[in-house]
């Protein structure tokens, strides 16, 4: 690792929170990239991160999460937030390319002071999983608050970008049992707030009903009685906005009650074992739970929380210690 | 620059309404391997230069079929090295023959007719790109 790679990397970064937005591009470029580089960035903004909130928004392909996020965008813009979109879309699995079409339907909403950011699969294994929380720690140590993560809700990817929101908006549709899909996909149990979006479709009160069955049954033995969070369902039209005012109110709502129930710590500690573990799974080939838990890696893990070394260093050490040990 | 993964900004400037052309051309560069940020219809110099910083783009397209090139490519150029962005720009759509050096000289990266092929299109496409990255 030279000490130019380093240097570059503490440049952008300094000028990125300066809020020269064209820096942060780069930045995220280059955390995409991966490696040394990514590294460093990513511990550079691990060490004043650790505030924001992230909102994921997942569902169907065209159930309409980027018109909502767009609604989102303006209410928070409105209201004096300075917020940071992350849109993530699939990467041809053949050649790796991809066309990112969500900011068609956020740009016009934007405030001035947002930034969007388009990012593609790119089918790496383990590349989303670290690419997407460094970019939140960096939209983090940058001041961005909140930090809204756009996904299509299918397949193990997605559920595993939706660990690391902090709230969970899963977007169904009227008909087709988009309801009964999302229950499939196993988004029934990340979801803290329901949007039914395109409710002028016929089928939209049969879809909150379908949803309110599933709830009854999922959470009446487990989850609610264990919380005492029940996620709301909202109505919405995002063509004309109609309910966007309601998804801000539930997203704040829960925000709440994660921060008085003490569940937003918990929540962010087990994001950040997540990520040791995803990087040492880079480092080593397998996962390392069991050594997480014992003293040695319970103690890197409140290094990394009281955010004296970035997660990839613990990963680094726990590493060392395991291959020293054997 | 090997392992970087290139990124271009797609996009129609003003109140030109025809996408068809642009959406063609998201998907020939997709199938090369890019990556294609479309931004659509009525974007203006500022939303894209802001887009492009945003995205860290390579390098951005405008396609354009209402005859607004001459005024629109060289205010869309003038945008970008005012943000003192250094990528090219590349316009497609209906250029007349000889509107082309007047565009280039403008600071036009390079001009796609309608008539294109998709070898043709990114070539184009990267040839601008790696000027850059040279120059
Ligand atoms: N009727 C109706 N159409 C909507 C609504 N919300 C979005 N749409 C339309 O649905 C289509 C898809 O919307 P997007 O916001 O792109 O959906 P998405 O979920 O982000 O799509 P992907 O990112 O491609 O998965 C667009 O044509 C929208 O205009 C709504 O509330 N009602
Ligand atoms: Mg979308």
């Amino acid at each position: 690792m030279t000490s130019s790679i380093s240097d570059a990397a503490t440049t952008l970064f300094q000028s990125a929170v300066k809020g020269e937005r064209r820096s942060l591009g780069k930045l995220l470029t280059a955390i995409e990239r991966g490696g040394d580089q990514a590294e460093i960035i990513a511990g550079l903004a691990h060490q004043v991160s650790g505030n924001t909130h992230v909102v994921g928004i997942t569902g169907a392909p065209g159930s309409g999460k980027s018109t909502l996020t767009g609604r989102l965008l303006k209410l928070f813009s409105e209201a004096g937030d300075k917020l940071a979109v992350l849109a993530v879309d699939p990467s041809s699995p053949l050649t790796g390319g991809a066309i990112l079409g969500d900011r068609i339907r956020m740009d016009d909403l934007a405030g001035e002071e947002s930034f969007i950011r388009s990012m593609a699969t790119r089918g790496h294994s383990g590349g989303l999983a670290l690419a997407v929380p460094a970019a939140i720690q960096l939209f983090d140590a940058v001041g961005y608050e909140p930090v809204i993560i756009e996904t299509v809700g299918v397949g193990q990817v997605e559920v595993d970008v939706a660990g690391a929101a902090d709230t969970t908006v899963v977007v169904v549709t009227p008909g087709m049992g988009d309801a009964v899909q999302a229950n499939k996909a196993g988004l029934l149990e990340v979801a803290d707030i329901f949007v039914v979006n395109k409710s002028d479709r016929p089928g939209a009160s049969d879809a909150r009903r379908d949803l309110e069955l599933m709830l009854d049954l999922g959470h009446v033995s487990g989850l609610e009685q264990m919380t005492g969070y029940r996620p709301p369902i909202i109505m919405a039209n995002s063509l004309d906005g109609t309910g966007a005012d309601e998804v801000l109110d539930a997203i704040k709502s829960h925000a709440e009650f994660l921060r008085s129930s003490g569940k937003i710590e918990i929540r962010r500690k087990e994001r950040l074992v997540m990520e040791i573990q995803n990087r040492i799974e880079l480092l080593i080939g397998s996962t390392a739970s069991v050594t997480l838990e014992s003293d040695l890696g319970a103690s890197f893990v409140t290094k990394v929380l009281d955010r004296k070394i970035s997660p990839a260093e613990a990963a680094k050490s726990i590493v060392a210690s395991i291959t020293a040990n054997e | 620059m090997g392992d970087h993964q290139q990124r271009v900004i797609l996009a129609k400037l003003g109140l030109d309404g025809h996408d068809r052309g642009i959406k063609v051309v998201a998907r020939i560069l997709r199938d090369a391997g890019m990556e294609v940020i479309y931004l659509g219809l009525r974007q203006t110099t500022a939303s894209i230069v802001a887009a492009a910083e945003e995205e860290d783009a390579d390098a951005i397209g405008l396609s354009m079929h209402n005859a607004g090139h001459l005024t629109l490519g060289p205010k869309m150029a003038e945008a970008i090295t005012a943000a003192g962005l250094d990528i090219p720009l590349i316009i497609g759509g209906i250029v007349p023959d000889e509107d082309v050096e007047e565009l280039m000289d403008a600071g036009i990266a390079a001009v796609l007719g309608p008539g294109a092929s998709a070898e043709e299109v990114v070539a184009t496409v990267q040839n601008a790109i790696s000027a850059r990255d040279k120059a």
